[in-house]
């Protein structure tokens, strides 16, 4: 099983370090945007931007801090899922805006 | 006092329905026969070791096996009722709000309750021993799967007794769905139960997605993988994109609901729409979800009882991916009426008809399989070839549907119920059927009986067209969903009875189904070989029901189909098997964990329901603390010994 097979190379799944740094990082990252709207720092565009930037850079924060995307071994089964992932995310966001695109024009 | 207990019981109790007190008395009646059996006969630490504890993934096949028939039965006694009120117009059998809980509860519990476990069922049985592997990749993750669906299931399942059920569909659109329209507790049992199981979903999707990709047999490639697998494969892939837009948009849902946001409410900057354009994005692959393992099935089934490879394997496993991917882009075809321009309806339409050409390449594929074969239509082979016509008609009124000018015509009318029971009863419930019937010897060790099988097979089969070609014709009259009742004056009147007399016809080839099963137990043709059909893949190899680590040594695959390579090359005297040398078997140990653990996500469900804090903080609290437990817990696994190891196999009749 693999979860036994992994008992004797424990290394190399991060230190403690790097999970702080991740989990502060990721709590900032959330924090930010609550503060920018909350206390109406931003609005419109400028404030959309700014949590969609957060939105991506809490995404790199957890593929390298927890996920260890860095790790891992032949066949390269994680880059093809994160670009899969890339894909159908592209999907969902693109996709919704382009399909309810129509409710500016509506509304 | 008394008047504060008698309040709180009304609204926390469903009242004022004769069906559902009678509902009431059998479940206490039940739940009192299975607590007096279990403790006349000592059995509560035998549950609690061989089955709530077990990590093996043939008992939780078991389990989810169980479940998904009775979540059938449920759901089926669902659709009779909704039947007897259609049947002829103006019935006084249910009234309307009540109608309306009723198909959101079939609707919901067939596809997230019924199917999906019916699925996972199959998968757990079937995978790890076709692929040669001794469990699946992370065998504590999926009992954990397990017992969140069962809690999630039984949450569910409890809004019909206690709090009321939800009335808004089973896609729960908002703005009915929100605290405005549906102010009762219902809603918030249906997101909390399908958000339990739904994690336990995920989690199954990448438990054996990894298993498959890391625990083949030495010597099977990717492209010798049996077909099941590979379905399994791309199922997985689906799942594990679809489910989190699934759980990210009833999160959504809730918020709404539970702190008073405007993210889907018609004012306050909300947009209903954009549930409906999320909830598709996991609804669509959902439907694909469920089908793919039904392929497999089928490509099984057809192989071996046509006593032929597979014909077309390769364009059968790209056909599947391709599918598992292109689910992805279909997602607006369900809401072509709600405005967006024609580039998008456009663009949708085509998706989704594109979908029909690696779906037809696969039914090609069956055809040439069985073309020239030496067909035996047992069982398994019987369902499938009952498929292949359903599901192509099926197929055909999804390609109308997906015009999108017509379908202004077709959308939420009979003709779509129609057609959507045709590929997921002809196509998802026929193909479960059928892989319940190959592989129940493995399982169980007996065959089911044959003749009862016939009758069912004949009722389902028959009741089937009896039941929804009329409502094709209905829709073209007119006639739309999740509509209660209707007058004379419509016409609607004798197609809707003869719906009916099918909807029950199928009710009866269950009850055969049942008395098969029983009968079977006592009188089914036992499985001495281990390969009752003359199968072709590595499961057929070892005992029926296999023994705890499936494989005493793990073969070492050449071909695809190695099973009936070894079988030849045994027949032609040309086989060179090494004696085989046992070592000792590493396994996993069995956790309470992963039962406790969900239980406590159950109350945490009960509290966000009817929002009792103590409830939440205590079931949370009781997450985070078997987490924190299982995070510490070293002594895992363990080894079972050699001598055991011969012990069984010789008591199996096995020699090595
Ligand atoms: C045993 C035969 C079955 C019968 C007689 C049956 C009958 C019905 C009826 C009468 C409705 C309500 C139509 C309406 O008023 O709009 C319905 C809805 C539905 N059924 Fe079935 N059904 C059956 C099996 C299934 C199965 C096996 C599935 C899924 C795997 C399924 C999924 C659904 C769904 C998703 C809905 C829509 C619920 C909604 O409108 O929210 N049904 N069915
Ligand atoms: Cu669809």
């Amino acid at each position: 099983m693999m979860q036994h097979d992994s008992h004797g190379h424990g290394e190399g799944h991060g230190s403690l370090k790097s999970y702080v740094i991740g989990f502060v990082l990721s709590i900032v990252l959330t924090i930010i945007p609550l503060v920018l709207v909350m206390n109406k720092v931003l609005s419109g565009t400028a404030l959309v931007v700014a949590i969609m930037a957060m939105a991506v850079l809490q995404l790199f924060v957890q593929l390298f801090f927890f996920m260890h995307i860095r790790e891992g071994e032949k066949p390269r089964y994680n880059v093809q899922a994160l670009i899969l992932g890339a894909v159908i995310l592209l999907t969902i966001v693109a996709g919704s805006i382009w399909v309810m695109s129509f409710n500016s024009m509506v509304q | 006092m008394w008047e504060d207990i008698k309040s709180f019981a009304s609204t926390f109790f469903v009242t004022g329905d004769p069906l559902i007190y009678g509902a009431d008395v059998a479940i206490v009646l039940t739940t009192l026969a299975i607590v007096f059996v279990l403790t006349k006969y000592k059995k509560w630490g035998w549950l609690w070791r061989e089955w709530l504890t077990t990590v093996d993934h043939k008992k939780i096949g078991i389990m989810y096996l169980i479940c998904s028939l009775l979540m059938l039965f449920r759901g089926g006694v669902d659709a009779l009722l909704m039947r007897l009120q259609l049947a002829l117009p103006n019935v006084e059998f249910l009234h309307s709000e009540h109608y309306n809980a009723i198909f959101t509860t079939h609707g919901t519990i067939m596809i997230l309750f019924m199917a999906m476990p019916m699925m996972f069922a199959l998968f757990n049985i079937v995978v790890p021993l076709q692929i040669g592997a001794r469990d699946v990749a992370y065998p504590f993750l999926n009992a954990l799967s397990f017992w969140l669906f069962f809690f999630g299931a039984m949450l569910f399942n409890l809004s019909f007794v206690i709090g009321g059920s939800a009335e808004s569909g089973w896609l729960a659109y908002p703005p009915l769905s929100e605290k405005m329209f549906s102010p009762g507790v219902g809603q918030d049992f249906y997101i909390w139960g399908i958000q339990i199981s739904g994690i336990g979903s995920l989690a199954t999707g990448i438990n054996f997605l990894v298993t498959i990709l890391k625990m083949r047999a030495p010597g099977m490639s990717l492209m010798k993988m049996p077909l099941f697998s590979w379905s399994v494969l791309s199922s997985c892939i689906t799942i594990i994109y679809a489910f989190p837009i699934l759980t990210v948009t009833l999160a959504l849902l809730f918020i709404d609901r539970y702190l008073g946001a405007h993210i889907f409410t018609m004012d306050g900057g909300g947009n209903p729409m954009m549930y409906v354009n999320l909830i598709w994005m996991w609804g669509h692959p959902e439907v694909y979800i469920v089908v793919l393992p039904a392929f497999g099935i089928f490509s099984e089934i057809v192989a071996t009882f046509s006593k032929k490879q597979i014909f077309g394997y390769k364009s059968m496993v790209f056909a599947m991916i391709i599918i598992s991917v292109l689910s992805f882009f279909t997602w607006a075809h369900h809401f072509f009426t709600m405005g967006a321009g024609a580039d998008v309806n456009s663009f949708f339409a085509i998706s989704t008809m594109a979908i029909a050409i690696p779906t037809g390449v696969k039914v090609f594929n069956w055809l040439f399989t069985m073309f020239r074969g030496r067909i035996q239509l047992k069982q398994p082979m019987l369902w499938t070839i009952a498929f292949i016509p359903c599901f192509v008609i099926g197929g055909a009124t999804g390609v109308m549907l997906a015009v999108a000018p017509a379908d202004y015509q077709y959308h939420n009318s009979y003709f779509l119920i129609a057609h959507f029971h045709q590929v997921l009863i002809g196509g998802v419930v026929f193909g479960y059927l059928a892989g319940i019937y190959y592989w129940w010897p493995k399982m169980f060790g007996f065959k089911l009986d044959e003749r009862l099988g016939k009758w069912g097979f004949w009722l389902w089969n028959i009741g089937f067209y009896v039941c929804f070609m009329p409502q094709y014709a209905l829709g073209f009259m007119g006639m739309t969903r999740r509509l209660y009742t209707y007058g004379w004056d419509l016409g609607w009147a004798p197609l809707n009875l003869v719906s009916t007399v099918g909807a029950f016809m199928m009710g009866l080839g269950f009850v055969f189904q049942v008395w098969q099963i029983a009968y079977s137990i006592k009188h089914g043709e036992r499985d001495t070989t281990g390969d009752p059909w003359n199968g072709r893949t590595l499961e057929w190899s070892i005992p029926s029901p296999a023994p705890v680590y499936n494989f005493a040594v793990i073969p070492q695959v050449k071909e695809a189909d190695d099973w009936w390579a070894t079988k030849q090359a045994r027949a032609n005297g040309t086989a060179n098997e090494a004696p085989a040398k046992l070592e000792p078997i590493h396994m996993p140990k069995n956790s309470g964990i992963p039962f406790i653990m969900s239980f406590f996500w159950f109350i945490a469900g009960f509290g966000f329901v009817w929002g009792w804090t103590w409830w939440i903080v205590i079931g949370l609290a009781g997450v985070g603390i078997s987490m924190l437990v299982r995070s510490f817990q070293y002594d895992t696994d363990y080894y079972i010994p050699v001598d055991e190891v011969r012990r069984t196999e010789a008591s199996l009749g096995r020699a090595v």
